[in-house]
């Protein structure tokens, strides 16, 4: 057998590849670029959701911008108080960690409670159904319950309950707001933990009209109102507003006063 | 001969034998009307009126110092009632003026009789115009005087007047150019002159044989008006497919009629306008078409604005018990509504009852890319495109390839064989694209 043409092969494929490596390594070495060793640090320890809440393309490129000051880290809420103290301290700045803050979903109107209009067959998504009378149920402030929340929170913490109202799981949100910009009729909103006395309803018709619609929205009683003698409770444009700084355990008295049982007490006292 | 048309376009069946040989009728005053403020494109009126307070037919109640509006008028005699937020028939709830009749129909003193408009100029036509309130009734409900109002550096030499009708079961336009025909040459005269354009043309589809050759009869001691007989084919109402068709001239497609220096107006708002300028009567009133096949007896019926769509549906016989679906406007682009409470408005042109029998339901399907609706498409775009990146969410994509020209018609979807809600989903795009565009532009700013 004739090896020859065996020889030439692998001399001449191994010539070709010994010249391109030391095209490479020369490249390599003129074209070096410094990279931040901190970028890499900081990378590891964001959330690696890419969720874009920090405004920018995804944790790599906020982790870019954080080691050229470009950015602050107060601007991703989804970091955790541990994580943001360790990048705190590789980019050697003080840490100003802000309470965490949680979605809510400020509505209860869910199938069997709010009344039904209509059939809807279109785009089974809620900005759909907002170009056709705002889908199936009657309300036109709540939750009109497609689940663009749900399709857009990046961390699994939001679900549909069988009354086809989104929950949101206090443990895994992490603020990042998606689901608030998400929603049509603005029905989510942000809340720092510490709050838990919420009025679950944004229907600022009249009583009569949200009654005639939803059996638990606000009808603007002013029963909550009085029985606090008004601290921390305050009917504006039909619906109650909740003072959280100046409520306080000892009023847990509206909640259960509430005729419609909208006011809710939403997570546990010791949740952090 | 040949019909003139534009390219594309699709031909549903017409459905308009229900009501095209029913002469109007006018409805008896109803006993409470509910007025939108918000009934045109633009800025919503503030009321100028109280809850008590004693109206007479025509008086203003709604008022807007944006120019880029229309006032509304009370349309019948008698109490305010309430001013607070009722179903309106685009959708939501919206504020509304409630006005519970004397059954008078005392009319305000200004309305005058048939006086010489020949004598005004065009600024006080425009005036008349703006004070009567007219907006487009053809379904857009833009306000005419806008309309009348050139920008300065655009020169308008021909006024298109839209008799087309295209939408499938619709015969309102059909009726008034066959039996109020003098008024709608005398509103084209005098939009023309409001405009000082020498030439108009009126285009008809083919379907309307008597309104064509009535219109001709009428329009024949002027030799500046042109009737011209237009192939049957949807959207050929909309103003771009109309100029295409009329006098072959392309609008561009991010631009108005005024780019190429027309004018176009509907049978309806020619009307509106002759009785606005030689009466100084406001718009209180429309012709609407009851149709379809879930109604007892379609009717053509002159209401006035505010009117709840149950007095009309009553007043034809009421609802068969089939029905399943009414719809304000056509079937391709008008609006399913959900209660019969809601208002006649200005641009509602029909109420369709459609029956379970009559409505496809719509089981959606995998796009199979045939391109059929892009073979249909007048503006020329690609709506299943279109479609896939507003569903994923390319916003720039979506900009590149046009959504914003994407005029609504419906053809595509009406023609898709996977029956995808193709328009829907545009609407969705257009809705996000353009609030990309308007944060853009705010932070340049």
């Amino acid at each position: 057998m004739n090896y020859t043409f065996l020889v030439y092969a692998v001399l001449s494929m191994g010539g070709i590849g010994l010249f391109f490596s030391i095209l490479i390594t020369l490249a390599n070495k003129k074209l070096h670029v410094e990279e931040d060793p901190r970028i890499e640090l900081i990378n590891d320890l964001l959330p690696g959701a890419n969720c874009g809440s920090c405004g920018y393309g995804g944790c790599a490129n906020f982790a870019e911008n954080l080691a050229g000051e470009k950015s602050q880290l107060s601007d991703c809420p989804v970091c955790g108080a541990e994580a943001a103290e360790k990048i705190a301290q590789i980019l050697g700045v003080d840490v100003e960690t802000g309470e965490r803050k949680v979605a809510i979903v400020m509505c209860q109107g869910g199938d069997g409670v709010v009344k039904k209009k209509a059939d809807y067959e279109g785009i089974q998504s809620c900005i759909g159904a907002t170009f056709v009378s705002g889908g199936e149920r009657a309300c036109n402030y709540g939750c009109i319950g497609y689940g663009d929340c749900v399709a857009v929170c990046p961390f699994d913490a939001i679900y549909m309950n069988d009354k086809g109202i989104p929950v949101v799981d206090r443990v895994k949100c992490t603020g990042c707001g998606n689901c608030v910009e998400a929603c049509p009729r603005n029905v989510i909103e942000m809340h720092p933990i510490s709050h838990h006395v919420f009025v679950l309803c944004r229907n600022e018709d009249s009583g009569k009209n949200s009654r005639a619609v939803c059996k638990a929205a606000c009808i603007a009683c002013k029963i909550c109102e009085k029985a606090v003698d008004g601290v921390g409770f305050t009917v504006e444009n039909n619906l109650v507003i909740v003072d959280h700084d100046r409520y306080t355990k000892e009023l847990v008295l509206p909640t259960e006063k509430c005729p419609t049982k909208c006011i809710v007490i939403v997570g546990e006292a010791d949740e952090a | 001969m040949k019909l003139k048309s534009f390219k594309k376009g699709v031909h549903p069946e017409e459905f308009k034998n229900y009501t095209e040989h029913k002469s109007l009728e006018r409805l008896p005053i109803p006993e409470q009307v509910f007025i939108p403020l918000n009934q045109h494109i633009g800025a919503p009126c503030k009321p100028v009126v109280e809850k008590g307070q004693a109206v007479k037919t025509g008086e203003v109640i709604g008022t807007s110092t944006g120019f880029v509006s229309s006032r509304v008028h009370a349309s019948i005699s008698g109490t305010v009632k309430a001013i607070d937020t009722f179903p309106h028939p685009l959708g939501m709830n919206s504020l509304m003026i409630h006005i519970v009749g004397d059954g008078n129909d005392e009319w305000v003193d200004t309305v005058t009789g048939e006086s010489d408009w020949e004598q005004l100029s065009g600024a006080e036509i425009i005036d008349r115009v703006q004070d009567a309130g007219i907006v487009g009734m053809g379904g857009a409900a833009f306000p005419s005087h806008v309309k009348l109002t050139p920008p300065k550096g655009k020169t308008i030499d021909t006024f298109v007047l839209n008799g087309c009708e295209c939408e499938p079961y619709l015969t309102a336009d059909h009726r008034m150019m066959v039996e109020r025909t003098q008024d709608v040459v005398s509103g084209t005269r005098i939009l023309m002159k409001a405009l000082g354009v020498s030439k108009a043309v009126i285009g008809i589809e083919s379907n309307k044989p008597d309104a064509i050759e009535a219109m001709r009869k009428e329009a024949a001691s002027f030799n500046n008006i042109e009737v011209i007989p237009l192939k049957v084919k949807y959207p050929q109402g909309a103003e771009k497919m109309l100029i295409k068709a009329v006098i072959d001239r392309d609008v561009p497609a991010d631009g108005l009629p005024l780019d190429v220096g027309v004018v176009v107006n509907n049978v309806g708002t020619a009307i509106a306008v002759a009785e606005a300028v030689t009466r100084k009567k406001p718009l209180v009133e429309r012709v609407v078409s009851i149709t379809g096949d879930g109604i007892k007896e379609p009717k053509n019926i002159i209401a006035r604005i505010g009117t709840p769509f149950q007095n009309l549906i009553d007043f034809c016989g009421g609802l068969s018990e089939k029905t399943a679906k009414v719809i304000m406007g056509g079937p391709m682009m008008g609006l399913t509504q959900h209660t019969l409470k809601v208002p006649v408005v200005k641009a509602t042109s029909g109420i369709l009852c459609l029956t379970d029998f009559s409505i496809i339901k719509n089981k959606e399907y995998p796009c199979i890319q045939c391109g059929t609706c892009i073979g249909v498409c007048s503006m020329s775009l690609l709506p299943t495109r279109l479609a896939r990146f507003a569903q994923v969410e390319n916003w720039q994509m979506a900009e590149e390839l046009g959504i914003l020209y994407c005029v609504e018609c419906g053809s595509c979807a009406f023609v898709c064989p996977s029956k995808i809600p193709l328009v829907q989903q545009i609407r969705i795009g257009k809705m996000c694209v353009n609030e990309i565009k308007r944060k853009e532009k705010l932070e340049t700013a």
